[in-house]
């Protein structure tokens, strides 16, 4: 593993980070799998290092947008599981108040701009983030998440152009799981991914996304460079998506074998590794990591029980927020 | 009274509002030193600079997806949308993001942008250069749109739009920009949701929107050289729509005829015909007509363009044969 943090307290607090994505999506799935959660929702689960690795490197000036996949970058950028779930119950303490869901949650006390449900509909966001800090002269950096499908987006290339013309503070990082929906990314990306970047003179990199100190280190740097001025960077993460495209897609075996699967479970789960990791260099022992995974688990399990019984916004919401100004848009 | 053209008013109410405001910046293509190709950006950028005054490459969405980023994050952009036609190029980011972000948010994020571009036919540019299209951006909630109908209105709603803390799109008519009229020297704001009675009138009443409000105003000069008094109204803004003065009109009038330049099926014309109907129609003494741009592609050809917007003859010639009671189809 490539050493990035010397701080226990940085290593702990990454571990409890990927747990807590980890534990928050076994939730989630199981309110869906129980019929109490509405909708849909698209897990996170195994892509955890990077995720984690990347908010890290940040502080809550800095920005995020997020995608449909998003609960992992919400929760490692600082939010709370209570609203979280709220949110996805559609109650009114969610951090939308119930109106955004699981594809759409924003927490911008912690600089997360929002979930977006446009695959790639986010990008020109983060680069607009970053056009502003340059313009305000604030030294705050973007980073923009996004899957290999969206690389099939051509807003990418526009402000991709825009963000190397003008070196702006965003960082593109594409999580690259290895399936665009339900259709392998070799199928959908012709050439290499970083290369486009690459085209437009942006420096890019790409690094295993399993390997949340390797994550961690390559971020600092970029983040610190951006902040100078000499972004902006783009990152392609190499990761594995263990769920479906979403929590209904569960006979897969025709776009996936499920030795695939169990090969990236068994061997690079990115939890299992600095778990490992941590014992190993006496940072904790088995013992603490268990009581801190047990303790995970419960506040995961208070937080549903509460947003199981929290009120739904009251009927009188469904106009209001449509405007800044105007309190009852239908009035 | 000093006389301005309405270029000049727009740039005049930039300017002013870039002076007050240093969040505030436009972007755009070509809006620097070229000034548009209208000019009517012309010298804006000589007092602000390029920071301020941001050219961009030719990527609608991508400087759509910009703006909406900078205005999330504390900016106040102002987007130069150089053809109203272009508007198809920018739905996903000014319809999905900008108009919902506020919304999806639970009333957290704010999207505080302007996006100015025009509309009008008869400039000989044919189907792609002429359209009128403000009812699609209207029946989207979450978005304002201000129609000004000559230089006063187009600097007051400017500085309005730039004040409101909305996605607020300006339609301007390009066949008017060179037009004057008077505006006053000192400040002034128009606020939206105010329509403006332009010519009191007691047998018929006009409702007319941006290009057509001069149109119907001729009309009711026709009208009255014939005995028939026009009452001509001026909605300034489609959303928010000032319900109450186009009710209290038809309600004195007891008839209505709607025009406006965009097409008549599923237009603003519709909506506004359709409300009427619903709380006048106990006052009506006729069917309230609509008349919108011909149900075609804007042809090429003057003979044949020319046919396809309302005229004040026309106008005149509907409102003639509702006065006189004679039931007519509205086609």
């Amino acid at each position: 593993m490539a050493k990035a943090k010397t701080n226990t307290e940085d290593y702990m607090r990454m571990y409890r980070q990927m747990v807590r994505i980890r534990t928050f999506e076994d939730n989630a799935n199981q309110l869906y799998l129980s019929a109490k959660m509405p909708g849909l929702t698209h897990m996170y689960s195994g892509e955890e290092a990077v995720a984690v690795g990347i908010c890290e490197a940040l502080t809550d000036d800095d920005r995020i947008t997020s995608t449909h996949r998003g609960h992992g970058h919400c929760v490692a950028k600082g939010a709370n599981f209570k609203e979280m779930f709220c949110e996805l119950l559609g109650k009114e303490e969610g951090y939308c108040r119930g109106k955004g869901g699981s594809m759409h949650i924003a927490d911008q006390s912690h600089g997360n701009l929002g979930a977006n449900a446009i695959v790639g509909g986010s990008m020109g966001i983060a680069t607009g983030a970053a056009l502003r800090a340059k313009l305000q002269k604030k030294d705050d950096v973007t980073v923009c998440f996004f899957g290999d499908g969206a690389t099939a987006q051509g807003l990418l290339y526009e402000v991709m152009n825009m963000a190397a013309l003008w070196k702006l503070p965003v960082i593109y990082a594409c999580e690259n799981n290895g399936y665009s929906e339900y259709t392998k990314t070799e199928e959908i990306a012709a050439g290499s991914i970083t290369a486009r970047a690459e085209a437009f003179g942006i420096e890019a990199h790409q690094v295993d996304g399993q390997d949340v100190l390797a994550v961690n280190a390559l971020t600092q740097k970029l983040v610190a460079r951006a902040r100078k001025g000499e972004g902006p960077f783009f990152i392609e993460l190499m990761t594995y998506r263990y769920h479906g495209h979403h929590v209904g897609d569960i006979n897969r075996e025709y776009y996936r074998t499920k030795d695939e699967e169990k090969d990236w479970k068994d061997n690079r789960d990115p939890i299992i590794r600095f778990r490992a990791y941590l014992v190993d260099q006496g940072i904790a022992s088995e013992e603490e990591i268990e009581a801190m995974n047990a303790e995970i688990k419960e506040d995961a399990s208070a937080a549903v029980e509460y947003a199981l019984a929290a009120k739904y916004p009251d009927v009188s919401e469904v106009d209001m927020h449509v405007y800044t100004d105007i309190k009852h848009a239908c009035a | 009274m000093r006389e301005i053209t309405l270029s000049q008013a727009v740039n005049e109410a930039l300017a002013e509002e870039m002076r007050r405001d240093e969040t505030v910046f436009i972007i755009g293509e070509d809006v620097a030193e070229a000034g548009t190709p209208f000019k009517v950006l012309a010298g804006l950028v000589d007092e602000f600079g390029t920071e301020r005054v941001i050219d961009t490459p030719i990527a609608e969405p991508g400087f759509m997806g910009l703006a909406v980023g900078a205005a999330m994050t504390g900016a106040r952009p102002v987007v130069d949308l150089m053809f109203g036609d272009f508007l198809f190029l920018i739905m996903d980011q000014l319809c999905n993001q900008a108009a919902k972000t506020h919304y999806m948010s639970g009333g957290k994020l704010t999207v505080p942008l302007v996006l100015r571009t025009n509309l009008g036919a008869t400039r000989r540019s044919a189907a792609q250069h002429s359209q009128s299209l403000h009812a699609l951006v209207a029946h989207i909630p979450g978005l304002k749109v201000a129609m000004p109908s000559s230089a006063y209105e187009a600097k007051g709603l400017m500085k309005t739009a730039i004040r409101d803390n909305n996605p607020v799109v300006i339609f301007e008519d390009k066949l008017m920009y060179q037009e004057k009229a008077p505006v006053p020297e000192e400040e002034f704001l128009i606020p939206f949701g105010e329509a403006n009675v332009k010519r009191d009138g007691t047998d018929i009443t006009l409702i007319g929107t941006s290009s057509m409000v001069q149109v119907c105003e001729k009309a009711a000069e026709i009208l009255a050289k014939e005995g028939i008094s026009a009452e001509v109204v001026d909605p300034r803004t489609i959303v928010p729509l000032d319900e109450a003065t186009l009710l209290a009109s038809a309600r004195k009038t007891s008839r209505v005829i709607v025009v406006d330049e965009g097409h008549q099926s599923y237009g603003v014309t519709a909506e506004i015909a359709s409300r009427i109907n619903e709380k006048a129609f106990y006052h009506l003494d006729a069917p309230v007509l609509r008349m919108g741009a011909l149900d075609v592609p804007v042809p090429f050809s003057p003979a044949l363009e020319d046919i396809t917007v309302p005229t004040p003859e026309g106008v005149a010639e509907k409102a003639r044969m509702l006065v006189a009671g004679e039931m007519i189809h509205a086609a």
